[in-house]
Order: structure tokens, then sequence, then C-alpha cells
């Protein structure tokens, strides 16, 4: 779990130019990270790569916070 | 002008513009992967012609109104060349008829190919351009998506839909370092063209300003033009090969 959420943290941290402080698993992609809806989908992309594994369209509507990622992450492994 | 190291992808690469668009985006130094529907033999040429050219190229059969195979063909060629950096949406069919006449099933068929098609692909190879942050996407549209034509209602209403797609795709992705833009060609020498009849021919000569038909080899400048660094500014534009038909 803690493993998940430290890679998590540095996808965002690279791609969203964010401190590692602000992320918890709360945090708000659009509203608290600042991304706009391309920054998410490169998000979710990024995910899939590192965790090797597809996340569809339908899902990755549903993940908005650092939390739903997480938790979606570990439901599939 | 040099796309050395780049990779296409060109849809109808077999015969007419998307062959020469293939075979002079090769001679400009990129890798091309060949799309076909039904003309095998043909494509095996064109891929056989930019390999003479010292380039890397392979034929991919596929229906590009087939999201499955339409992802699995970007796919591969991502696999193959390990990156992708231009796309060019060429592949199209015509049905023509005129409209009263015009079966639902004609007007499906060109619209999935010629609209559909076009959105398939360039979802799909999004994710890579994404990725690379740099990219572009030409989509062959036409003159007559622009002032429409007389019995092409299907293929006029794609090929402005195209232009419309152009646009909402190039806001989409331009933050992401991918542009694109439409070519609008006019009356080309083509196997399409080749079909009207020699009056239908000369009516529509007529009506072209520079008094002649097309060379499919003023498209392929075209698209290499845009497909180059000297087309880096430019996004979201319709640039019409027409002999002047639309001003």
């Amino acid at each position: 779990m803690a493993d998940v959420l430290e890679r998590v943290t540095k996808i965002i941290v690279d791609r969203l130019g964010v401190e590692e402080s602000q992320i918890n698993l709360d945090a708000k992609f659009k509203e608290d990270l600042g991304a706009d809806s391309l920054d998410v989908v490169e998000l979710v992309m990024e995910l899939e790569d590192e965790f090797d594994m597809e996340i569809s369209d339908d899902d990755a509507e549903n993940i908005t916070t650092v939390g739903d990622a997480v938790t979606y992450i570990n439901s599939k492994n | 002008m040099n796309l050395e190291g780049k990779t296409a992808l060109v849809t109808g690469a077999s015969r007419g513009i998307g062959r020469a668009i293939a075979l002079e985006l090769a001679r400009l130094g990129a890798d091309v992967v060949v799309n076909y529907a039904g003309s095998e033999q043909r494509a095996k040429e064109t891929a056989d012609e930019i390999t003479a050219m010292g380039r890397r190229s392979f034929i991919v059969q596929c229906d590009i109104s087939d999201s499955e195979a339409v992802g699995a063909m970007v796919k591969e060629t991502v696999d193959q060349f390990g990156r992708l950096d231009i796309l060019v949406n060429n592949a199209g069919i015509t049905r023509d008829n005129l409209m009263m006449r015009m079966k639902e099933q004609e007007w499906d068929e060109v619209i999935n190919t010629n609209l559909k098609g076009v959105f398939l692909c360039t979802k799909a190879v999004t994710r890579q351009m994404m990725k690379q942050r740099s990219g572009r996407i030409i989509n062959i549209s036409s003159v007559v998506g622009r002032i429409g034509n007389a019995g092409q209602a299907n293929y006029t209403a794609a090929k402005a839909g195209v232009i419309g797609l152009t646009k909402a795709s190039a806001r989409e992705l331009a933050p992401r370092g991918i542009t694109v833009n439409a070519i609008a060609p006019g009356f080309i020498t083509t196997d399409m063209t080749d079909e009207l009849p020699a009056e239908a021919k000369e009516q529509l000569i007529s009506q072209i300003p520079l008094g002649t038909l097309g060379d499919t080899a003023d498209i392929a400048a075209a698209a290499a033009f845009l497909a180059g660094d000297g087309a880096k500014y430019i996004t979201g534009q319709v640039l019409g090969v027409d002999g002047g038909m639309a001003m």
C-alpha cells in the first residue's frame, strides 16, 4: 500500500510539478493539484505504464483524487 | 526539409494520394507504415519502394472504421519503430449517389470510413504523441467539404466533418506539442477520379481556375510541408490544394 502511494506520488510530482507535501489521499487532481483535463488523462496513462495495467475510460473518469488512484491500483493488483 | 529519424503512418497508402504521400515522406527520410484496406499487392509495392530508398517500412491491413484493428495497427507501429511522429489520415472511400437515391448504407459506409476512421486513428496515436510531447497529424479532407458537391452528400459531409475534427483536435492537442492540420485537395488524377466519365471531367475542369486536374505530387508536397519543421507554428488550418477552386 505504502509502496503504491509512493510510486503514485512520484508520478504526480514529476507530471504536475507540485510539491510532495501537497499530496495526500484526499487531494483532487484538478482542484488541489492544478491539473487540467489533459493532465489527468496523461496521469492515468503513466499509471497504466508504471503499474502495467489497463485502466478503461469509464474507470479513469472516476479517478479524481490521489486516493482514488491508489485504491484503484490496489484493487487490481 | 528533412524527416530523417521520423516515423510516419499513412492510411490508405497503397494507391493514389496516400501512396504519393508515403513515398514523399520516405524520400525526405521518414520510416513509413503503409496501411491499406484491400489492395495488398499495391501496398507491398509502396512498401518495397520505400525500403529501396533505405527507409524502414511495413504494410498493415486494417479497416480504419474498426477501433480494435486501428489500436492494433498503432501498437504495431510503435512496437516496431519505437515512436510515431506523423499520422496522415488519408484513407477514404466514395459511394456517390444523388441524395434522393442514396441508401442509408451508402451514407453510413462513407461516414464510418472517412470521418469516424479519422477520429479513431487520431485517438489511437494521441497517447504516443502526448508522451513524446510532439506529433504531426495531417487529415486529408477535400475541396467538396468546403464548397459542396452534388451526388456526394455523404462524402461532402464526411470531408466537412474532417475539417471540424481537425480544428477540435488541434485545440485539444496543441498544449502537448501536437499539430493537426487538414489538406483539402481539389480534383486530383487518381483511380477515384479516373472513374468519372469524360464529360463530367470536362465540366469539372471548367470550374478550376488553374484549368487542370491536380497531381498526387501536389498533395504529397503539401503533406511534406505540414510534416516538416517549417510548419511547426501551424495548427488547425485547412490548406487548399485545388487549383483555386475554393477561395
